[in-house]
């Protein structure tokens, strides 16, 4: 990685960073903090369905895991809260390791990957609601005892200070991948999985690093949801909304780009606020701008919005430099 | 180096391959010739990796590769070309050849610098930065056979690189070709421009409907009875005679 590649990450960090020195009313704290957390998540799956071209429909199942490992680590076994998160990554990873094994090496791909991983987080979320382990459906309430220790604070903006910190890690993870044998190796399997093959490329293998990749960092959004909000159920963690939530946020940002999920998710949630603001008493409304834009996305700006910027630059530069080129070939 | 050992290959109701049998030595150019549909890219899949034979062996360099993974293989040194070009659409020429290059340089200033070189000396030196997906026909074909060479194999298997080029492109590409064969790697390629096939190759093979009919140099058999026939039709290597016989 170079210079180039890091400066934007650090600069776009530092200014976010600064943020709740300007802003200190709880509701915007909390909804920022809402939305680094979905951030996060995004570029977990963006890791998967961006760069390995493996869709899923149900990353909640990574999302809820970390959720509840966490819950029940701190409930039932006393777990620091800082372990606990340690360990909910661990078992993302592990769990999307053994999805991945299951679907990929049965040569499960496109749609039907798709279908199984939105079955995966549908079993998940009916066993948490089911299992008194998990708190059935009343959920788990996790104790509120402020202290740095236990991954509690007094002070909102230290929580999203701690987000942005992480959303900020995934960001140079993610451009690694980008630069690295790994990544090329990725794409290349979502590009054409039978030409990496013969290039020597074990698709089997990088996919389920990817996935494991991928459920680890979803894990830790999970995670860090339940630490904020200190209260999940079933429907919450392994439920459909963050599944889609996961998948938008990176197709309308720019999907297997760097930046695109944190900018889907910015986008998302900064219109379904103002929406909110503005006709807050039709409920869902939320849901109704999500949709519009996904529709827009799809219909103008197949890349996401990245891809629409850069392809807006491409044609501004194309005026300046391809005009007197196009002249000198006619004059030929 | 390569020994293919009776090996045969049925889709269904229908011997694609049937006990075809094939050595390699290292070094030189091999042809692999026959009618379309005789089997010869089902017979390449199967070295390769992508098919699995329903019968037969197959060794590389004296190991039994026959249940091995396409991506062993290829970490072997076999390296093959698509005959319906798979490239990497959305990446650039430099990405596409780059992920062969991969292969054994592990590092990205690496593997770029061998991606340059190779793109180089197929001739697409000057579409590095270009989509895959835009480029003509005969430039997919270099960059399909850039890509497998960017693994540096020892086997290259190449399947109909010249088919869709016009004659100045074939003309352009053989010196590649002979080249690669220069440096040490074997060939075995498919390939119906026969001009190409006598210009490059030093022994060719000949399978017509999955079995192997013939087998020497390439003038020789293009002399062979079986071969004409298979190519022609029953009878006509008679009818080709009594034609020549006529005129003479
Ligand atoms: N996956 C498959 N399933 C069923 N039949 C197949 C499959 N692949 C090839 N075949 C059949 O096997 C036979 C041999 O096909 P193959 O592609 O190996 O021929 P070929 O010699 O490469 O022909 P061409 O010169 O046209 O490329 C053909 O009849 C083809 O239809
Ligand atoms: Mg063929």
């Amino acid at each position: 990685m170079t210079a180039r590649d890091l400066i934007p990450i650090a600069v776009l960090t530092l200014l976010a960073a600064l943020l709740p020195l300007v802003v200190t009313s709880s509701p915007v704290l909390n909804f920022l903090v809402f939305m680094l957390i979905v951030a996060l998540g995004a570029q977990g799956w963006n890791i998967l369905g961006g760069f390995g071209g493996q869709f899923s429909f149900g990353h909640a199942a990574f999302f809820g895991t970390g959720a509840y490992v966490t819950a029940i680590l701190q409930l039932r076994y006393g777990v620091n809260a800082w372990a606990g998160l340690v360990l909910a990554v661990a078992a993302g990873a592990a769990v999307g390791w053994v999805i991945g094994f299951l679907s990929f090496r049965s040569g499960l791909r496109g749609s039907y990957f798709a279908l199984v991983t939105l079955a995966f987080a549908e079993v998940f979320r009916i066993l948490a609601n089911a299992a008194s382990f998990t708190g059935g459906a009343a959920g788990l309430l996790i104790k509120l005892d402020v202290h740095p220790a236990n991954l509690q604070f007094a002070d909102r903006a230290v929580f999203y200070w701690l987000v942005l910190a992480l959303v900020a890690a995934v960001l140079l993870l993610t451009r690694w991948i980008q630069r690295s044998r790994f990544g090329a190796q990725l794409v290349a399997v979502r590009e054409n999985e039978d030409a990496a093959k013969a290039l020597g490329v074990n698709s089997l293998t990088v996919k389920l690093r990817a996935i494991a990749l991928s459920g680890g960092v979803t894990a830790l959004s999970g995670c860090l949801y339940a630490q904020y909000f200190l209260y999940i159920d079933a429907n919450i963690a392994y439920g459909s909304w963050i599944s889609v939530e996961l998948l938008l946020a990176p197709i309308i940002g720019g999907v297997g780009t760097v930046f695109g999920p944190v900018v889907g998710a910015l986008t998302l949630h900064g219109l379904g606020e103002v929406a909110k603001q503005f006709a807050g008493r039709i409920p869902g409304i939320d849901l109704i701008v999500f949709g519009g834009v996904l529709v827009l996305a799809v219909a103008f700006a197949r890349g996401g919005i990245l891809g629409l910027l850069e392809r807006l630059r491409d044609r501004g530069r194309g005026m300046v430099t391809r005009g007197p080129k196009e002249v000198s070939h006619a004059g030929r | 180096m390569l020994a293919v050992d009776g090996v045969s290959k049925r889709f269904g109701g229908l011997m694609a391959v049937d006990s075809a049998t094939l050595s390699l030595h290292p070094g030189g150019i091999v042809g692999l010739i026959g009618p379309n549909g005789a089997g010869k890219t089902t017979l390449f899949s199967m070295i390769s990796g992508f098919v699995a034979p329903t019968d037969g062996r197959i060794r590389f360099e004296g190991t039994d590769i026959t249940a091995e993974e396409p991506h062993r293989r290829a970490e072997r040194g076999i390296g093959r070309t698509f005959q319906i070009v798979q490239p990497f659409a959305g990446l650039t020429v430099c990405e596409n050849i780059a992920v062969g290059a991969y292969l054994r340089h592990a590092k990205r200033a690496d593997a770029t610098a061998k991606a340059r070189d190779v793109a180089r000396r197929v001739g697409l030196g000057a579409e590095l930065d270009r989509p895959a997906g835009r480029l003509t026909v005969a430039g997919r074909k270099r960059l399909e056979l850039a890509r497998a060479l960017a693994t540096e194999p020892k086997l290259l298997l190449l399947d109909e690189v010249l088919a869709g080029l016009n004659p100045s492109e074939i003309r352009d590409i053989i010196p590649v070709i002979r080249g690669i064969r220069d440096e040490g790697v074997t060939i075995l390629m498919i390939e119906h421009v026969m001009q190409a096939v006598m210009n490059l190759c030093e022994r060719v093979y000949v399978l017509a409907q999955g079995r192997m009919i013939a087998e020497g140099p390439p003038a020789v058999v293009c002399a062979d009875t079986r071969v004409i026939e298979a190519y022609l039709g029953h009878g006509a290597a008679d009818r080709l005679k009594a034609e020549g016989a006529a005129h003479g």
